[in-house]
């Protein structure tokens, strides 16, 4: 049970191997995409044929258009990271007001929004995908037979798969800022002002840098879960497909390794803002 | 005097207001209008081209139809079990990380559990279908080593399903019953033992008692993240997979019947809502706890 306790050899072998099974299922899904990315073949399936980096490099001469000569789908990551830095920003900032609107503000009705600030989180993300869609097509309806003009940001399109993606990440974003701001000690914004700061001074020069690793965090969160939202995009996506979407498509067809290169291009990427994110932990102060 | 003071209260309701401003603006025009306006949408009929009458047709079509309340039974019973699976699969590696490994062991087996999570669940589903498919790595392994004398699809079933559901969930157990796990303290099993305690007597009323909060929450995310899950069930349930959100997406883009599809949507979110109460019901949880856990 602990290590405390006696543990008999075979429960210790029986743990040892649960260990190891249990790691298997979590990386053989990644271990085969990273693999046949490589593979000398225009399917990613075994047999192995041999390395190549066609999947990569390859053109039309080549028969194979790999992922660096891919238009369309250099075309949708650029699209995806258009898309989650709007909803990074906009998260951080609602977030961070949010947060000291719960934190630092009393009003009437403080309970229920507070609550309310936490359903997004549970509503199922094809639910938020349809109900802005629905919501914001009606606006667009209202402001064609009103005022005669074509709404456009408001049908299917980047500017909806921004506000959708938002509507929940910036939940996310308030939790964890409004986590740290609550572990603040005010009298350290007391001392500014007794020698005094201006209330702006304090924020910018004692607030905001004691939030400042929460602040990246959120940020680094709300690109991730942006970057890789399916759910919600999926609803509402126009003609431009984000990365997810436009893969999302070929899988249905049966598509050539370029998928497995693009995939191996994403893991090292999130491996990379991972490891920048641990290496910051340690450093950011208490 | 009188005139800063008022000043001071004036400059507190500015701030309260600039603060207040982007909060509401988020909630009234992308969560609350947005889902008055699908109900609305959900409980009217269209009679002729943009003429609606107020009706419960959605609702009755949706009973009527034996198909679409057979896939609505179908995603609740999958995603119960998905949550079932999550949890016994997450328990033993979550009390591995918070009581048997130690110092920076146990901390280097969490990250590394948590690192496929990183990756796009996109990418994930292409591990899993590279994997399963007919002419995919286990298939061939199966013929290799003799088990089937020919390739066998193992995607399209409904345990493909439920493999990938709960791989994609796993994180989001093992993160909250390792918070709870951890803050049990170890004193308490070792008196349970020396007063004779059996390991499975200890696990029943010690460690799951006081787990519980953390299972009840990681249970109430999995259930409503498999609910609401697209891309798994039909990547890797192709045709067969009759996933609910599926219908939702039928209806709403493939057909353009948004009265059906909101209707099905409030379902779903019903159901997702209901779950939600219940377990925080049975568990005597707060909503606003349970989500700082997860």
């Amino acid at each position: 049970m602990i290590p405390s306790l006696p543990r008999p050899a075979w429960l210790r072998a029986a743990t040892a191997l649960y260990v190891g099974a249990f790691l298997l299922f979590l990386f053989l899904p990644l271990a085969v995409v990273a693999v046949f990315a490589f593979n000398d073949a225009p399917y990613p399936a075994p047999p192995w044929h041999g390395f190549t980096l066609d999947w990569f490099f390859g053109n039309e001469a080549a028969g194979r258009v790999g992922l660096f000569r891919d238009s369309e789908l250099l075309g949708s990551i650029w699209t995806s990271c258009i898309v989650a830095l709007w909803v990074t920003g906009l998260s951080v900032v609602v977030g961070t007001a949010n947060a000291f609107l719960m934190e630092r503000e009393q009003f009437p009705g403080k309970g229920i929004l507070s609550m309310l600030m936490l359903t997004p989180l549970v509503i199922p993300g094809v639910i938020l995908g349809i109900s802005i869609l629905a919501f914001a097509s009606r606006l667009a309806d209202l402001c064609t037979d009103l005022f005669g003009l074509e709404a456009d940001f408001l049908r299917p399109g980047l500017p909806l798969v921004v506000l959708g993606q938002f509507s929940y990440i910036v939940a996310i974003a308030t939790l964890t800022i409004s986590a740290r701001l609550k572990r603040f000690d005010r009298s350290l914004e007391d001392a500014a002002l007794n020698l005094g700061a201006s209330h702006a001074a304090v924020l910018w020069n004692v607030t905001l840098p004691y939030l400042r690793p929460a602040i990246i965090g959120s940020a680094a969160i709300a690109f991730l879960m942006s970057f890789e939202n399916f759910n919600t995009t999926l609803m509402l996506v126009g003609s431009d497909a984000p990365l997810t979407i436009m893969m999302y498509g070929r899988m249905r067809e049966g598509a050539t390794p370029v998928l497995n290169a693009v995939s191996l291009f994403l893991m090292s990427a999130s491996a990379i803002l991972a490891l920048m994110l641990l290496r910051r932990g340690p450093r950011a102060p208490p | 005097m009188a005139a800063s003071a008022t000043g001071a209260s004036w400059y507190r309701r500015l701030v309260l207001a600039l603060l207040l401003a982007p909060a509401l603006l988020w909630l009234l025009a992308l969560i609350i209008l947005p889902h008055l306006d699908l109900a609305v949408l959900s409980f009217r009929e269209r009679v002729a081209p943009r003429e609606y009458v107020a009706s419960l047709a959605q609702y009755r079509s949706f009973f009527g139809e034996p198909l679409y309340w057979h896939v609505f039974l179908r995603t609740a019973l999958l995603s119960a079990l998905a949550t079932a699976l999550t949890l016994l699969l997450a328990f033993p590696i979550a009390w591995i990380i918070a009581k048997l490994a130690r110092g920076r062991m146990s901390a280097l087996l969490f990250v590394v559990c948590l690192i496929p999570f990183w990756v796009s669940e996109t990418v994930r589903t292409l591990g899993w279908m590279i994997l399963l498919r007919e002419s995919g790595v286990l298939p061939a392994v199966l013929v290799h080593l003799g088990f089937t004398a020919q390739p066998v699809e193992l995607l399209y079933h409904d345990a493909t399903i439920l493999v990938g559901l709960v791989y994609t969930s796993l994180l989001f157990m093992v993160v909250p019953l390792v918070g709870s796990l951890e803050s049990l303290d170890n004193s308490l099993i070792e008196a349970a033992y020396d007063l004779g305690g059996k390991g499975g007597s200890i696990l029943r009323t010690i460690v799951i008692p006081h787990a519980a909060p953390g299972i009840t929450a990681g249970c109430i995310v999995v259930f409503m993240l498999t609910l609401g899950n697209y891309l798994t069930p039909t990547l890797l349930g192709g045709k067969n997979s009759l996933w609910f959100t599926e219908q939702i997406y039928t209806q709403f883009i493939t057909r353009f019947n948004w009265e059906q599809g909101a209707a099905f949507g409030f379902l779903l979110l019903a159901l997702s809502t209901a779950m939600v109460w219940l377990g925080l019901k049975a568990s005597g949880q707060r909503f606003s706890d349970v989500m700082r856990r997860v």
